[in-house]
């Protein structure tokens, strides 16, 4: 079915990159999370048509499973939910372009100037799952140990920020860290007189 | 050609009723080679796309009859014989109401809510295998891509929840989220014993591997392993949560939430939803049935004649008919209760038996005589222990009587 493959990459691309400039541009918070949740689908298309099944499946598990649902409830627990009357180009927006170009120049210089530019796309293009598998716990068993260890210190230190919910009143804490969902759920025995 | 075409779909009908390889071929060869992907295709889809809404029909009925027995009533029985044409009065009942949408609303995303939560559910039943021959797509992540096409409902959840404009629908959303969202990590992690045991993600490989005897009847099944006994165990309670089943089904909770995110639904798209939280409890059933109960193979030697499909939906019908028993029997939770048990009691005992599958793995190698006696005792005590330990302490000081009623007895 290879004389489809060119139109199913246009169609993905489109639908992406439309739902990535209303992500940006619609004036309510909620559409843009929605929309970002299909860009995100639409990037999870993209890695499937170039073979990679195990990223494009793990990419719809962890984005539109939970990053997309994280995203909803940080607008909803912070932001009330009617619109805002405010114009959609932020007065700063030459400064911003000028910002997202410097970012985008150095990340560049930085990719071409490194071991990775240089190194040719390797032979066998349709990796399993399980040499997949093999490889994150050969090659690459200390970057993922330390991005296991960064995510761990992240949701310690989630925990630690809802903890004080007594004094600082609701925060935005993620919610799918179990222990702020109990404390607001159950309310807390009175202190003995 | 019309004629090749014709032979080539009476082959497939009895290839499939008999269970032989490659059903699809003669027909496919009878047609043009542009054609063939697609046809291939439909073929695969149909039978999912009318077997399951027929069944979720079916189901309606048999729930309805089975806790009218359970609560010692009648249930349904007016519209036919025992009340058998009771699911063609509802859907015609429900396609016929008006589809009210609240003038608030956000009308698009309102209208997209149940579109969004139907679809996923139904490409989950792509990896199933139906039968020794009938798999839709052998797909290398098979196991992945169900929880991720899964994972999508959630969204939907909240799509229908925040775009009524109704703070029970919001408070109804958000409290289903939390619950899928909990109840997912003890789902996906009790499966990751499966897939560890059998070092694949494909759903074919994993029913391979459950093939064979042990002593001439047991069958090799994950659910006859000491690790499989929990995992399954584990896997039924959380998809009962996932599928927002009793005793689970706090976003429904019509007594308290007015059934959360549905309230603003009516008419067809109310039918929608409630098709396919049915469509994901199958295909949910279907699972369990391929990761622990052996997917379509039969429980005994003798009984290997019987065509492979018939003991997968058997399997399924049969976990089925546990949910409605489950939803019959066991009052429903507090919210609560649902996310402690969810956090507190599900998940460690779910990454407990990610231990108790390594143990199992790695004391294979003992071979003096009564290691399957050792190994057993071994894993029993490493999961029993914690699940003891778990909830005694749970219940803390709680002291637990039976209940009086004041004015029922």
């Amino acid at each position: 079915m290879s004389h489809i493959t060119p139109i199913a990459f246009a169609i993905i691309t489109a639908l992406t990159l439309v739902s990535a400039i209303a992500a940006m541009s619609l004036r309510h918070l909620v559409h843009c999370a929605l929309c970002l949740a299909v860009t995100l689908a639409g990037i999870a298309a993209l890695y499937l048509q170039l073979g990679a099944a195990f990223v494009g499946w793990a990419q719809i598990l962890v984005y539109i499973g939970a990053v997309a649902i994280l995203i909803v409830f940080a607008i909803l627990l912070t932001r009330s939910s009617e619109a805002e009357p405010r114009p959609i180009l932020s007065p700063y927006w030459g400064v911003g372009i000028a910002i997202a170009v410097l970012v985008f120049g150095v990340l560049a210089k930085a990719i071409f100037s490194s071991s990775l530019a240089g190194r040719l796309p390797p032979e066998k293009a349709d990796p399993t799952v399980r040499e997949i598998g093999n490889q994150l716990m050969t090659g690459y068993v200390l970057p993922l140990e330390v991005i296991g260890l960064l995510l761990t210190a992240a949701a310690i230190g989630a925990v630690i920020i809802a903890m004080k919910d007594s004094t600082s009143g609701r925060l935005a804490s993620p919610p799918i860290v179990p222990e702020p969902a109990q404390k607001n759920a159950r309310p807390e025995t009175p202190p003995a007189h | 050609m019309i004629g090749n075409i014709f032979t080539g779909l009476i082959v497939m009908i009895w290839r499939v009723l008999t269970d032989q390889p490659n059903p699809k071929g003669d027909l496919l060869a009878a047609l043009p080679e542009a054609m063939r992907p697609f046809v291939s295709v439909v073929l695969s889809i149909s039978p999912i796309m009318m077997i399951f809404p027929g069944l979720f029909a079916a189901t309606t009925w048999i729930e309805r009859k089975g806790l009218g027995r359970i609560q010692n009533r009648m249930g349904p029985n007016r519209v036919g014989p025992y009340g058998w044409f009771q699911p063609v009065a509802d859907g015609l009942k429900m396609l016929t109401k008006e589809d009210i949408v609240p003038r608030t609303a956000d009308k698009l995303v309102h209208f997209l809510a149940p579109v969004i939560l139907l679809v996923p559910t139904l490409l989950a039943y792509a990896v199933l295998p139906y039968g020794a021959n009938l798999v839709p797509i052998n797909l290398d992540a098979g196991i992945l891509f169900f929880f991720a096409v899964g994972a999508s409902t959630e969204l939907s959840v909240f799509m229908a929840g925040w775009s009524s404009r109704n703070k029970y629908s919001l408070l109804g959303a958000m409290r289903a989220i939390a619950q899928m969202i909990s109840y997912e990590i003890p789902l996906i992690i009790s499966s990751v014993t499966v897939i560890m045991i059998t070092g694949s993600l494909s759903l074919v490989d994993i029913v391979d591997r459950q093939a064979g005897y042990a002593f001439g009847f047991i069958p090799h099944w994950h659910v006859f392993k000491p690790w499989g006994l929990a995992g399954f165990v584990i896997f039924l309670i959380a998809s009962l949560a996932e599928s927002n089943r009793s005793p689970f089904d706090i976003p429904e909770a019509e007594s308290e939430l007015i059934a959360g995110h549905l309230t603003e639904y009516s008419g067809f798209k109310y039918a929608l939803f409630f098709l396919s939280e049915y469509l994901g409890m199958f295909a949910m059933c279907g699972l369990a049935a391929t990761l622990f109960l052996g997917g379509w193979r039969a429980p005994l030697p003798i009984l290997e004649w019987v065509p492979s499909y018939v003991w997968f939906m058997g399997k399924l019908i049969a976990l089925v008919l546990v949910f409605i028993w489950v939803r019959g029997t066991v009052p429903r939770l507090r919210v609560d209760q649902l996310l402690n048990f969810a956090w507190k009691f599900m998940l460690p005992l779910a990454l407990l038996n990610l231990l108790v599958a390594a143990v199992w793995h790695y004391t294979a190698v003992w071979n003096f005589p009564t290691a399957l006696i050792w190994r057993w005792l071994l894993c029993a005590l490493l999961i029993g222990v914690p699940y003891v330990c778990l909830g005694r302490g749970l219940t803390g000081t709680k002291k637990l009587t039976r209940r009086v009623y004041r004015f029922a007895e």
